[in-house]
């Protein structure tokens, strides 16, 4: 395939190509591709160029080009399964050594292309598979504990005005108690993750994930990304335990190990720290 | 120490052995979409539309399988992720707030439209 595809509409494409990427790595064990399945049970292959290798799924632009994508993403169903099937790979090639994962939805027009990318940006991949050798994500997530907070204030406090005012003054109390609490959990979030930081090679933080998508009863207070060395996971882990039990206030949940997502971007510029609407608690 | 496994701490620092549980799809999304190098790919679908997906997906979604029990179907109707966008038969589940901000404004068109702009005093 020529490179014209730069230029050329989807039909100058063979309709057969297209290459869903999955992620880049140094090596790839023997066997390693035969026991993955890729993208709608496709083939996952690998493409080569200037000692990296891409591991892509076969990814037919009659199916993943820019309109039947886009159809395809739309559809939570498919989402779904192929967030997990894009992770699987991810997660496969990241047992193997050192990955950097692509975003989902990565797609090129044939392996030419994708290889044409690995030369690219070769010095920016190496230099991020040196950097993540050894090394995993941990995620710890940080939920309020609702005994933990300031009671709510529910006395009717004295004073004239009526109800009306008296709805008033409690709804304030109310919402001074809450405010108290959202800045203590606030606090030994920050607390917590600073002591993760420290310990770990890196770290992010994450916008903490809306109730409706942890699932989690309480809100979440941390969504914090670590990345660690193998050799030192022992020590987080006790690490993790012991802050969830100096900061009862909140609860620490441990997930990992992950691929090194949160790892292969330059850091956001604080972008993480995104104030939550306190109406979202 | 061998290497990585997955132990999930839990309340007072228990640690519990969580062995291979598939992990939770919440997480696996915010990774996949958020996350991970951003090379430009050939087709491009993705930035605004996946950003706007994850939006979505942190404000309406649970699980996929109480979205789907829901009928959680906004892109259907959605000028920004679909083209043959039209206006919902139904509201879907929603903030009330923005559902609030989003009725205030017609409400006042239609007083405007009926002329009984002294009904707010």
């Amino acid at each position: 395939m020529s490179t014209t595809a730069d230029v050329g509409p989807v039909a100058t494409a063979r309709p057969d190509t297209g290459a869903w990427l999955h992620g880049v790595v140094r090596e790839l064990p023997p066997d390693t591709l035969a026991e993955l399945v890729g993208m709608d049970g496709a083939e996952v292959r690998a493409v080569r160029s200037g000692g990296l290798v891409a591991v892509v799924s076969a990814a037919p632009l009659t199916e993943y080009g820019e309109e039947p994508l886009r159809r395809k993403l739309s559809d939570l169903t498919w989402l779904e399964s192929a967030a997990r099937t894009h992770h699987g790979v991810v997660a496969a090639l990241s047992r193997t050594g050192a990955v950097v994962p692509a975003r989902l939805a990565t797609v090129h027009r044939d392996t030419d292309r994708v290889a044409a990318v690995l030369a690219e940006r070769r010095a920016e991949l190496t230099a991020a598979l040196d950097r993540l050798t050894g090394r995993t994500e941990w995620g710890v997530k940080g939920y309020v504990v609702p005994g933990a907070l300031p009671a709510e204030a529910d006395d009717e406090p004295a004073g004239g005005g009526g109800a009306g005012a008296a709805y008033l003054r409690r709804r304030r109390a109310q919402l001074t108690a809450k405010e108290q609490g959202q800045r203590i959990t606030a606090e030994t979030a920050a607390t917590v993750h600073e002591a993760l930081a420290q310990y770990a090679v890196a770290d992010r933080r994450h916008a903490p994930q809306d109730r409706r998508l942890s699932g989690a009863a309480t809100a979440m207070v941390l969504n914090g990304a670590y990345l660690v060395d193998v050799a030192a996971l022992d020590g987080f882990t006790e690490l993790v335990r012991a802050l969830a039990g100096r900061h009862p206030q909140v609860r620490l949940e441990l997930t990992g190990p992950w691929p090194p997502y949160s790892f292969v971007a330059e850091a956001p510029a604080q972008e993480a720290h995104t104030v939550r609407d306190p109406a979202s608690w | 120490m061998t290497g990585p496994r997955p132990p999930v701490v839990q309340n007072s620092g228990q640690v519990m052995g969580a062995g291979h549980e598939p992990a939770n799809l919440g997480d696996i999304l915010e990774r996949v979409l958020d996350r991970g190098i951003v090379i430009a790919g050939d087709i491009r679908v993705s930035l605004l539309d996946i950003e706007l997906l994850t939006l979505k997906l942190r404000l309406v979604i649970a699980s996929v399988d109480t979205a789907r029990q829901i009928g959680i179907d906004w892109w259907e109707h959605d000028p920004w992720l679909s083209s043959r966008a039209r206006p919902p038969v139904e509201p879907g589940p929603r903030d009330p707030e923005e559902v609030e901000a989003e009725r205030r404004p017609r409400v006042e068109r239609v007083a405007a439209r009926r002329d009984i702009d002294e009904y707010d005093r």
